[in-house]
Order: C-alpha cells, then structure tokens, then sequence
C-alpha cells in the first residue's frame, strides 16, 4: 500500500442543504444503523436554513487530547485523526471544555466521548456530500495547493458567520436567539 | 415489529393526562402508519358519532403520526390528521422536516391528541419525558418568533438535563401561526418557517385544542429494522435515483409559476378565470436570483428539490421562505394578479408567517378578488380596502382580516366553499360558480382542462377521498403508479413523495426489508389500500356537522372547469362530460362502490368492515 498523505475534511455551509446524509452515513459506519445523535458529524440548525455541519478540525496540537486525564484521547499516527479509546474514557467531558469549537459530545448512552475518526482515512460523510454533488464536506490533502486549514469554531461562531452571509446581520438577530 | 419505536402517546389536553399506547401488530400490519392508521384511530373512536363530531370541537382528535419508512427512506415526513375541518372527512397531511425522526429516536411513533387545554400550551417529547408547558408568551406569535423561542428554551431544558453532553442541538418543532390559534379553517401545521401540513386545516384543529406547538428531541437510535444489509443496500439504488433526476433537483417547483401558466394552460390566475399567462419575468430564473440556497432539504433526501430564498434589499427585505414552491408561486401570485417574485416571496413569507395555508388561504382571497372585480363585494364590505388584482397591499390587508378573523375576514377564514355559500346568502345570489374547489377544499394549483398538467385526470378531484388535494388523486384504473392507492401507500408507510424516484414495487419490497412483514402489490391494492379508501370515503360521505356531500351528485368538477378553456393555445378546451361520467362510474366499480359512490356491502364485507357497513345503513345510505 502506498504511502497516503494527510487529509482534511473541508467545510463550505453556506452550501450545506441540511439533507444530514452525512449524519446518515456516519452512523451507519459507526454504529451500524441510523442514529443521528451518535453521528461524529452533527448539523447544527439553530435557525431553519442554516445548517451547520459539525465535526472535528484536527488542529496540529490537539488541546482535546491535553485535557484528557484518563490519556484515552490520541493522534492516529497515520491519519492524525483523533482516537478515543472508549475503554479508558470516563465521559468527563473535560475534552470537550477544552476544544475551542466545543466538537466532542458525549455517545448519546452516556459512556464515553465520540470524535470523527475520519473512518481510517476514508470518510464515509465526505462521500455522501459528494454523491449528491452538494460539496458541503470535501477532502484536502497534504501538499494540495488550495490547501487553507479550518481553525476550529463553535456551531455558535459558525451560525453567526454562516447566518450574516445567508440572510444579513438584521434578520439573523432578529430570528436567532443567541 | 421492526421499523417502528412500538409505542404511541396519547395525550388529553382537557385533563393533562399522557399515557403510552400500543397497538396489536395485525392493526399496524393492516393500516401501516400515519394516513392509514388516522384513518383507523378516528373510525374507531370517533366513528359511531362522526356527523356530529365538530371538527373544531374539544371531540376532535388530532394525530401526528409516522411510518415504518420513516427515517430509513430517503426523504422524510410525518403525517398530521384528524376530522378535517374543510371536507369534514379525514385527511392525511403530510409535512417534511426531522420531526418523524425525532420522534422515532425520542422512542415514539406518534401522538394522539385528545380534548381541549384551558390555557395556551405546548407538548414537549424529549426522550420518555413528555410535558405539557405553559404557551403563553408564544400564543400570537408568528412563525419566526415561535421558532426563535422554542428553540432556545428548549436547548437550556436539554442541556440542563444532560450537563455533560456537549453542545445540545435544536429540536424538531411542529407548530402554528395566528391563523391557526384562530381556529380558521385555512389554516396550516407548520415546521421550520414555510414547510406545511397544509391539506385538511390542521392547523385551526390545534387552534382550537389551545395547542400552540409539539416539540421533540430524541437521543436514541432509529428503530431496529428486520434485515439491515438489504436496508442499506436498497437506500443506496433509491437515493443514486434520486440524484439522477437534475432537472427536478435544480429547480424544484420553482419553474412552476411559469410553467404551468405558458407551458401546460393549467395555472390559477385570477380566481381561476384563466390558467395560460406567459409572463417571463415570473419565469423560475427570476425567482433564482433571490435564492441563496439552491439545494435544500430535510432529512435523509437525495432530492433536495427546495430553494432558500431571502430578499437582502428593497421594499420588502428580510423575507425569507422556500422557492416558494409552486403552489404558493400561483395562489398566492397569479391568482392574486402578482407576476413579480419578488412580491411573490413577500407574499409567501407572510402566508407562511401567519400560518396560513398557501393554497386555500390563496384561492380564498382569490374568491374575494373576483367578487370585488364583479362588484358583488365592495369596498364597504372589505373594511375599506379595494381588492385590486395585483395590489399587494390589499391583499395583505384583506389576509390580516382573515388571519384575525376580523368583519368580512371572519367569513372568508371558513375557506373558499363555506365563504362562498354565505356571502351568496347575504347577496341573494348564488355564487357556487366563481368557486374552484371540491368537498370543501380548493384544489391544488393544476387545472385539467387542458389535459397538459402532470394532473391531466377528469375524476382525480372528483371522486378523490381527500376532496381537492392534487397529491391524492382517484384515477382509473385504481392499482399502480400515480392513483389514490398509491398516495395512501405513500402518506401511509411516511415519505416524501417529492423525493421518490423508484416505482411503488420497490418501495413494497423496501416495506418488506424494514418490518420483516411480507407485502405484495396485488394485497397492497385489492386489500389494504382500498379498506383504508373505504373507511376514508365512508368518512367523507357522513362529514358533518356544518355541511355534508351527496355521493355521486358532488363528486363532480367544479362548474368552472366546464367552461370552456378561454384563452391560451388551449383556448376552447373543455371537459367532456360523457366521458368523465364514464370514468366515474368504471372507478365506482374497481373500488368497490355501488352506482351511488357508496361503498357496497360486499366490499366492506370482503375487507372486514362490518361496522362500516351497519353505520352506512344507520345513517341512511342504503335503500
């Protein structure tokens, strides 16, 4: 197998259709079945027609991992991919408090915390964006010349963002209780 | 049981009691879900006194039920029924949105709301704790502040339940707007800002339970489904069809209000005394330059045929609604006398703020303006306003008095049909032929004289069970594609119709897939789908108490459509009345009804309706 260099999961939102297939497609890898709060990918729709697809950033120094006392949070080292090692997470949620797009949520049944995995290095949310020619979700990989890395952001920051550009400062404050 | 969450809430708003329902597995194999189960819940407790039930009585029973489908088809809905307030049978209305998943995931497959609350309130199902809250800083509110609060109020309720979740994501909110809370009969059940249960009036039917909003957030999986592997098989070849179809995916219906209008001569315009116009400027690229999202969806749809569409500038900026889809392009443009989109939209967004349904709360302002053009209404009668074709401002002025029910508002919040009866009778003239509607609903936006619509069918309003809905069509012959059998099966297993791009044997064979439960097309049409059709039907012929239909006599067209088409390539085009009594009656016959229209007494013994058949007898249908 050859040597695969590092991928990114890009996000366009104002492109997002809120379709969720993403949350469809992550779960069924995942969990195997449909479980929309389970997914790693999870879309924001604070305010109807700005949805936010959210899922880890994979910053360069992962401040998840730092905060983890239990050490159950680690960099895959082939696909720099954050790990959870489900066994030794204790579900404090101190990783979550230390991302600063607050990705991490606790497995809807409580026991330990779930991180977008990249699926090993072929994300199964990036091809259901894909398929359906939406491009919300896209790869980046190292060494492409496009290549600008997201920084991390609240599905709060990004629905302010997202939001001003769909409909306008105005109307956003005025259907968004922030 | 595979495919459903197994358990139903059953709600009475009168003494706040909330218990957990079952049904047996042979009810749910029969009548599947949402259309079809209403169809059964009503009959069964509400059956035996149906002609007195008011519709907007404490008595009425107001469902919000999913599928098996639900969820798992690509392209969701939920199903909101009840006695209807217009035809005064049951329809079944469906509305897209997460809220059927929600709902399955929250461990429920629906709610059977019962009695009337005292005050304001709504219902909030997150998980097994079901509430029914306080509504009074929501009631009045229009669409985006309902929205606005709800989601917010119900965020803090779930992170203060689950502290250490992480960032807690919005519900799912089923809801209505003033005109609902006024208990209008044009009035819808909304979700996000302009998706509507708009056929039947349920909206008036939560008004008048005091029930401003559902809620629900679920945390848990979708239901166990009986063989996963050709599940996720058989939802990949139907989504890739889906993707297939470009044309439908760009644009929607949002070429409709040109289309229909120059394209196939079958458009509203003004009341219906026309259906050919060709305006370019209301051509769909007009309307796409307003659209910010030009894909846009709900759950699981490959399709995501809606379009965003905000006004960032001008007189009326701020608005914002979907498309709008081509219902709301016609009644609430052209047959308004509105060939502008961007005053299209306005309009949209104000229909759907209110709550008001786009059609019926459109074709009834249309009524108004007509009579206006023909003098019948004046000035003085409208509260001052002159109904001039193509004046926005009247016409919003004329919806705010129908939304508040305010002086001749008041009469016109009864729908096309109702309205019309009584301002004929304050007139002393009979206008029941300015009046484009069937069993007390208006019809979709498709005329059929020109035979050019996709509705091109003679008997589909006519002798429809679900009065003037153009997504529940009769058709003969009845089995297959496109009939009345298969809208139940559509509105029944919960989907989107919109999104479904396979024919109905795949969606039998998915049906099978989901619930382990085998289904065969030929049981599908010769069993369960006509017993539901007979039950809705026998519904719909007792209707009550305001107003009834006869059989046969009112399953007719609207006398509009017997005129002649009178402009347009089609110009002079008009229905042929032998052969759509021929139609009539071969239906009659295929669906197992006798000359009348009246379900026979050996169908509805051969489907196991004995029931049926006594009250028919009781009631004074049989000779």
């Amino acid at each position: 197998m050859s040597q695969q260099s590092q991928i990114w999961i890009d996000r366009n939102y104002v492109v997002c259709s809120g379709c969720r297939r993403c949350e469809i497609a992550c779960s069924m890898f995942h969990e195997k079945r449909i479980w929309p709060e389970a997914s790693r990918v999870r879309v924001f729709m604070f305010v109807p027609g700005i949805e936010i697809p959210h899922l880890c950033f994979q910053c360069d120094n992962p401040r998840c991992v730092e905060a983890c006392p239990e050490g159950a949070l680690s960099v895959d080292e082939e696909t720099k991919a954050i790990r959870v090692d489900d066994s030794l997470c204790t579900a404090c949620s101190l990783c979550i408090d230390a991302c600063p797009g607050r990705v991490p949520h606790l497995h809807p049944d409580g026991s330990h915390v779930v991180i977008c995995d990249l699926c090993g290095g072929d994300p199964e949310c990036v091809k259901a964006c894909q398929e359906g020619k939406w491009n919300a979700l896209t790869l980046s990989r190292q060494g492409d010349e496009s290549l600008t890395k997201q920084s991390p952001e609240t599905p709060q920051d990004l629905t302010r963002q997202t939001g001003t550009l769909i409909l306008g400062d105005t109307t956003l404050r005025e259907v968004w209780d922030q | 049981m595979r495919g459903y969450a197994g358990k139903f809430l059953d709600i009475d708003l009168s003494c706040g009691e909330i218990r957990e329902r079952k049904f047996p597995d042979r009810v749910l194999e029969d009548y599947v879900g949402g259309r079809g189960l209403a169809t059964r819940i009503l009959w069964n407790r509400l059956g035996k006194r149906w002609e007195a039930v008011d519709p907007l009585g404490p008595e009425n029973i107001l469902l919000m039920l999913s599928g098996p489908l639900t969820g798992y088809f690509p392209g969701t809905k939920i199903c909101v029924s009840g006695k209807s307030p217009q035809c005064n049978g049951v329809v079944g209305s469906t509305v897209a949105g997460e809220f059927g998943v929600d709902l399955k995931c929250a461990g429920h497959d629906g709610l059977i709301i019962t009695g009337r609350a005292e005050r304001p309130c709504y219902i909030t199902v997150f998980d097994d704790q079901v509430e029914i809250k306080d509504a009074s800083s929501i009631w009045g509110k229009q669409a985006r502040e309902t929205v606005r609060y709800l989601t917010r109020q119900s965020i803090d309720e779930i992170k203060a339940k689950r502290p250490r979740y992480g960032e807690v994501r919005e519900p799912s909110i089923l809801y209505i707007g003033p005109a609902g809370e006024h208990a209008t009969r044009v009035a819808v059940v909304l979700a996000k800002y302009a998706h509507a249960a708009g056929y039947g009036g349920y909206g008036g039917v939560m008004g008048s339970k005091n029930l401003k909003a559902v809620v629900t957030k679920g945390f848990g999986p979708l239901p166990d489904v009986h063989n996963p592997k050709s599940v996720a098989a058989m939802y990949k070849t139907m989504s890739a069809k889906g993707f297939e179809r470009e044309q439908f995916r760009r644009w929607g219906t949002g070429n409709g209000g040109y289309y229909f209008g120059a394209g196939t001569s079958s458009e509203p315009i003004r009341n219906w005394q026309e259906e050919w116009h060709d305006v370019e400027a209301y051509i769909g690229d007009e309307f796409d330059k307003f659209w910010v999202k030009k894909y846009w969806g709900d759950f699981g749809c490959p399709v995501t045929c809606l379009k965003l569409a905000v006004l960032r500038s001008g007189k009326y900026e701020g608005a914002i609604c979907d498309n709008p889809d081509y219902e709301l392009q016609s009644y609430d443009g052209t047959n308004l006398g509105v060939f502008d989109p961007e005053v299209n939209i306005h309009l949209a967004q104000v229909v759907n703020e209110m709550g008001l349904c786009g059609i019926q709360g459109g074709a009834v302002l249309g009524l108004a303006g007509e009579l206006y053009q023909r003098g019948i209404l004046t000035k003085d009668d409208l509260e001052g306003i002159e109904l001039e074709w193509g004046n926005p401002d009247a016409f919003e002025a004329l919806m705010n008095l129908v939304v508040n029910r305010q002086g001749i508002g008041d009469i016109l919040a009864q729908g096309v049909y109702r309205a019309a009866l009584r301002i004929g009778e304050m007139k002393g003239v009979d206008l029941t032929q300015y009046v484009v509607q069937e069993k007390g609903m208006a019809i979709g936006g498709h005329g059929i004289r020109s035979e050019k619509d996709f509705i091109s069918n003679h008997i589909g309003y006519a002798c429809s069970v679900q009065g003037g809905d153009h997504g529940s069509q009769a058709r003969f012959p009845p089995n297959g594609e496109g009939g009345e059998l298969s809208a139940i099966l559509h509105d029944s297993a919960v989907y989107c119709m919109f999104a479904k791009s396979v024919d109905n044997e795949q969606v039998f064979r998915f049906y099978t897939a989901i619930t382990g439960w085998k289904q065969t097309a030929e049981e599908w049409y010769s069993k369960k789908a006509l017993r539901i059709l007979q039950l809705q039907r026998t519904m719909l012929l007792l209707g009550g108490p305001d107003v009834t239909w006869r059989p046969k006599t009112d399953d007719d067209n609207p006398p509009r459509f017997w005129e002649p088409l009178p402009s347009g390539p089609y110009k002079g085009k008009a229905l042929d009345r032998a052969s759509f009594e021929k139609a009539r009656a071969d239906y009659y016959l295929a669906v197992g009804w006798d000359d009348n229209g009246v379900p026979t007494p050996e169908t509805l013994s051969t489907l196991g309706l004995s029931s049926v058949n006594t009250k028919l007898k009781a009631a004074g249908f049989r000779e």
